[in-house]
């Protein structure tokens, strides 16, 4: 057992005790440290909604031993029995052979990252929601009034991150979260529209705001009409180039893509870094300073992956473009990966954002400019068909409207979609500018992103959804 | 039930003095219902990439959930301090959200009424606790498993991991329901991968064993013949990486049950559920094409179709004696000779339906998660008697295909349209199987397809198969779940190909 019980001792004191019960022959400690209030509302009434107080430490523990350096992990909840949870850590590297992702710890380095580690963790409370829960009453109100049921979910969310390491690295980090989505439902359910915000700070967004868009989707769909399947042009708001586009970003591994395992991957071991993916010069990049998304400027994991090592912890996380003037430029690699295969490591940091260099159409100017085609406001249960192409299928939701040009005439049908997120790009028509967006599949995996409205052409829709 | 063994050091925790200072308070401050969980979730991920150990993590988490129904609105609140004054002040704060949120409560909260159960205590079936076993022997173990792979023609790659989970829940309400659950589940995976090196491109083959309610001896042989399947791995990659790419068009499927256990989930465990046909997740997971208002009406599927909700199968994932609303564990019909008899319930929304007692549907991922309604293990039934061999209804099929094991899965959010892959997909040609075919979709409506399904197979084909992770509610709770089900023949099914799909 090394969860114990009573009351939390500070969080930088945690990673001084880890470090000092620590015997292994280097270790790094991360308390990750959650507040969190939520609040769900459907049928026009609040349904559930709570508040979170949460701490995990993890201890990683490495071993040097013949051939290299093992490691091992452990984590635990709450008020954390120390020395127990560093045993735990030890044991596993001692039942771990050499790691093939083994590197040096990363050093304390740069400014003075570790002048705040003493700080204690940022909390949130109800209060966090802003006028969410002000404005709901209201709003549910003069929905039940028009025939409207409102359902939805918001959500602030406070990590806050210390890191320390046998090196002497203490970094702490305080990343805010925050998200409002709401549907609103007419006509028993046959005529809908999503809408979201993504932020930092909900003080900032207003129900209000957020009705007035969901009506103004909802007028679209007043005239109903029925479409077969087919390949169709279609323009992508924001949100719904952000639930395709995060699988691109998903898709970076640089191993899988030398194991000849993945879309990037080229005949005989090679990959496909330096190829061209689109006719447009697209910048796909993360960027932890990136302005209104920024995060942690720092690689934090507990576990290692494919393209991710724990040995990495604390290393700083740049501006990284993935895909660069249209071109495939980086796949992820850790330092240890990055050494075998000779190329600078890369990973991803906590946002996405994609971008058409001198782009400035809004959605409605791409809109204006279809003369027939489909407008997908989002997108919904994406799952890889096919990795070798990063086929994905998936269906349109909350409003699919028929654009004859340049103006939108009607609701239609939903549609089963198979299509490749890289072939998106090649097969964009035109870009608008980017803003922030709230991807509704993956928003609780990554929910900073800035994308383009993109214009496509020849968008498979398999099928017909009969759902509504 | 027998071999009731509960952890010592989850009952050497303060167990009795936090939920006791929970409770206390909540009715204290005037609360019709409170429920305090106090959890302990034990888990593990050991993963070797190509025989090499990538992760091996353990996580344990701890902490202290109060539900309370204050005036009518639900509150709840969460904790990792497990104290009597952090858990009493825990009371005041899930009251605090209620009040909070009673302006925008347009809907009174009751739940349905459940006889108290007093103090009782149950384990799930199994004999090694994973969380027992060095990391040392898994390591090993999965070491073997990835060379047996490697070591034959024509792998490429290996991956295998194991996730084990232990949890130990201590359940108290205000109506003196007081117990104590151990629930022990392991998924154990195995996949090769083919490389087409020069022409470029790749195949995978996994493991068809799906995660169960079981312990370490599972990874030993019990319940699940590892040896054979790993040898049989190799020779159907090799088949998969140069069999023809399928011809799309409509054909009769019989489908095995390590396939079919997820279109049963995706298309009638998530459409029976009562919460979201009322419009409850209408903005995440979605609503159901089963509406309440076709209750013991709808033609879901053909005669021969009968689906049932439990939560008492022996190794199934959602088996448990009490669900997080101290609802006794119940099994039920969904579907009867083909109509849509029943709905899975929690007990606010058995009460606001009128349909009397809940059927103990009711849980939370974690102690810091509020109680949401969750799927029982929904079954399909076998034929009665000696029903049908899978080669019998193989023979019955002059063209079609057998899909076997599951892969890709998408369904639309009112449940109606989906598409599935598989692991291995074998050409069906006069009764008699005649290889694989690759790049196979299936892609139905759930009534229609249902109403293909033309035989069922027997007791001897029937299987659990299930996940861990099956995703709901906002913030997103996982939960995991079985589904039994036997061999089953469906009639005129369109088939995609992948690759035609994606344009090449």
């Amino acid at each position: 057992m090394s969860a114990g019980t009573g009351r939390l001792i500070a969080a930088d004191r945690v990673v001084d005790q880890v470090l000092e019960a620590s015997r292994s022959d280097g270790c790094v400690v991360i308390v990750e440290e959650v507040s969190q209030a939520e609040l769900r509302f459907a049928n026009n009434t609040v349904t559930t909604n709570g508040t979170r107080r949460d701490r995990d430490v993890t201890v990683i523990a490495l071993r040097e031993t013949e051939g290299g350096t093992a490691a091992g992990t452990a984590s635990s909840s709450g008020a954390t029995d120390v020395v127990n949870l560093v045993r735990r850590a030890e044991a596993n590297a001692a039942a771990a052979q050499p790691a093939e992702d083994a590197a040096p710890l990363v050093a304390p380095g740069r400014s003075d990252p570790g002048s705040d580690f003493a700080d204690p963790p940022v909390m949130t409370a109800l209060s966090g929601l802003g006028d969410v829960l002000l404005g709901l009453g209201d709003a549910f109100a003069r929905a039940s009034a028009a025939g409207v049921r409102l359902a939805g979910f918001a959500e602030h969310h406070v990590s806050t991150v210390y890191l320390g390491s046998s090196t002497g690295l203490r970094l702490r980090y305080v990343e805010p979260t925050g998200k409002l989505e709401a549907v609103a439902r007419a006509d028993g359910g046959t005529r809908s529209a999503w809408v979201s915000t993504g932020a930092s700070d909900l003080a900032a967004v207003h129900v209000e705001e957020l009705k007035e868009r969901l009506d103004r989707r909802l007028s679209w769909g007043e005239r109903k009409l029925d479409l077969d399947a087919g390949r169709y042009e279609v323009v992508l708001p924001p949100d719904a180039v952000a639930d395709l586009v995060f699988l691109l970003g998903e898709a970076t591994s640089g191993r899988e893509a030398e194991e000849g395992r993945s879309v990037f991957s080229a005949p005989g071991g090679a990959t496909r870094v330096g190829e061209s993916l689109s006719p447009h010069p697209f910048s796909l990049r993360s960027d932890p300073f990136a302005e209104g998304l920024e995060c942690t400027p720092f690689l934090v994991t507990g576990a290692s992956g494919q393209d991710v090592s724990v040995f990495d912890n604390g290393l700083p996380l740049e501006r990284t473009e993935w895909i660069s003037g249209g071109r495939l430029a980086r796949l992820q690699y850790h330092r240890a990966g990055a050494t075998r295969s000779g190329v600078e490591p890369a990973a991803l940091a906590n946002n996405l954002i994609l971008e058409l260099p001198g782009a400035t159409s809004t959605l409605d100017d791409l809109v204006g400019r279809i003369e027939r085609g489909l407008l997908l406001t989002c997108l919904w249960y994406i799952r890889e068909v096919d990795p070798t192409t990063l086929l994905v299928t998936g269906l349109t939701r909350d409003g699919v409207y028929l654009v004859e040009h340049g103006e939108i005439v009607a609701s239609v049908n939903n549609f089963r979609f198979n299509e490749s997120p890289v072939d998106l790009l090649s097969k964009t028509i035109e870009a608008g500018r980017t803003e922030r967006a709230l991807s509704r599949e993956w928003n609780e995996y990554l929910n900073r992103t800035a994308m383009p409205s993109l214009r496509v052409a020849e968008f498979n829709m398999s099928s017909v959804s009969p759902a509504t | 039930m027998a071999n009731v063994e509960l952890d010592v050091e989850f009952l050497a925790l303060p167990l009795d003095a936090v939920r006791s200072a929970a409770l206390e308070r909540a009715r204290a401050l005037g609360c019709e219902h409170a429920e305090a969980r106090i959890e302990r979730i034990r888990s593990q991920v050991v993963s070797l990439r190509d025989g090499r150990l990538e992760t091996s993590a353990d996580d344990l988490e701890l902490g202290l959930g109060l539900r309370v129904v204050h005036e009518g609105s639900f509150g709840f609140a969460a904790t990792v301090e497990l104290d009597a004054d952090a858990a009493a002040a825990l009371a005041d704060e899930a009251v605090a959200t209620a009040r909070a949120t009673a302006p925008a409560v347009s809907e009174r909260v009751e739940l349905a009424d459940e006889p108290a159960h007093g103090e009782a205590v149950w384990t799930s079936s199994y004999d090694l606790d994973p969380a027992e076993v060095p990391t040392a022997e898994k390591v090993a173990l999965l070491e073997d498993w990835s060379g047996r792979l490697l070591h034959s023609p024509g792998v490429d790659h290996v991956t295998a991991y194991v996730l084990t989970v232990v949890e130990d829940k201590h359940y108290a309400d205000l109506s003196g329901t007081v117990t104590t659950q151990r629930r022990v589940r392991v998924h154990p995976v195995a996949e090769a991968i083919a490389v087409d090196a020069e022409a470029g491109g790749f195949e995978t083959m996994r493991t068809l064993a799906p995660p169960a309610g079981r312990g370490w001896e599972y990874l030993l042989g019990e319940g699940w013949d590892w040896d054979g399947e790993l040898a049989s791995i190799p020779g159907h990659l090799a088949e998969k990486l140069h069999a023809p790419s399928v011809t799309p068009g409509a054909y009769d499927l019989v489908i095995d049950p390590t396939n079919l256990w997820l279109t049963i989930h995706e298309s009638i465990g998530h459409a029976t559920e009562l919460d979201r046909a009322m419009g409850y997740e209408a903005a995440y997971a979605g609503t159901s094409f089963a509406a309440f208002d076709k209750l013991g009406t709808l033609a879901y599927g053909s005669k021969v179709m009968n689906v049932t909700g439990d939560r008492t199968v022996e190794h199934g994932l959602a088996t448990v004696a009490y669900d997080d609303e101290g609802v006794e564990a119940q099994s039920f019909d969904l579907i009867r000779d083909g109509v849509l008899v029943g709905y899975q319930l929690d007990r606010r929304i058995a009460r606001l339906m009128g349909l009397g007692r809940s059927n103990g549907c009711a849980f939370a991922d974690s102690p810091g998660h509020t109680p949401i309604q969750r799927m029982a293990n929904v079954s399909l039934r076998p034929a009665p008697g000696h029903g049908p061999s899978t080669e019998e209804l193989i023979s019955a099929v002059d063209d079609g295909f057998y899909v076997v094991g599951d892969k890709s899965w998408s369904i639309d959010m009112q449940r109606y349209n989906f598409q599935f892959t598989g692991q291995r997909f074998f050409r069906i040609e006069k009764g008699k199987l005649a290889g694989q075919v690759r790049d196979l979709a299936y892609q139905s409506r759930t009534t229609d397809f249902w109403g293909a399904m033309q035989a069922v197979g027997g007791e001897s084909t029937y299987r659990l198969g299930g996940a861990f992770n099956c995703g709901k509610g906002q913030p997103g709770q996982v939960a995991p779940v079985s589904h039994g089900c036997p061999s089953a023949l469906f009639r005129g099914i369109n088939v995609l190909n992948t690759r035609t799909e994606s344009g090449r």
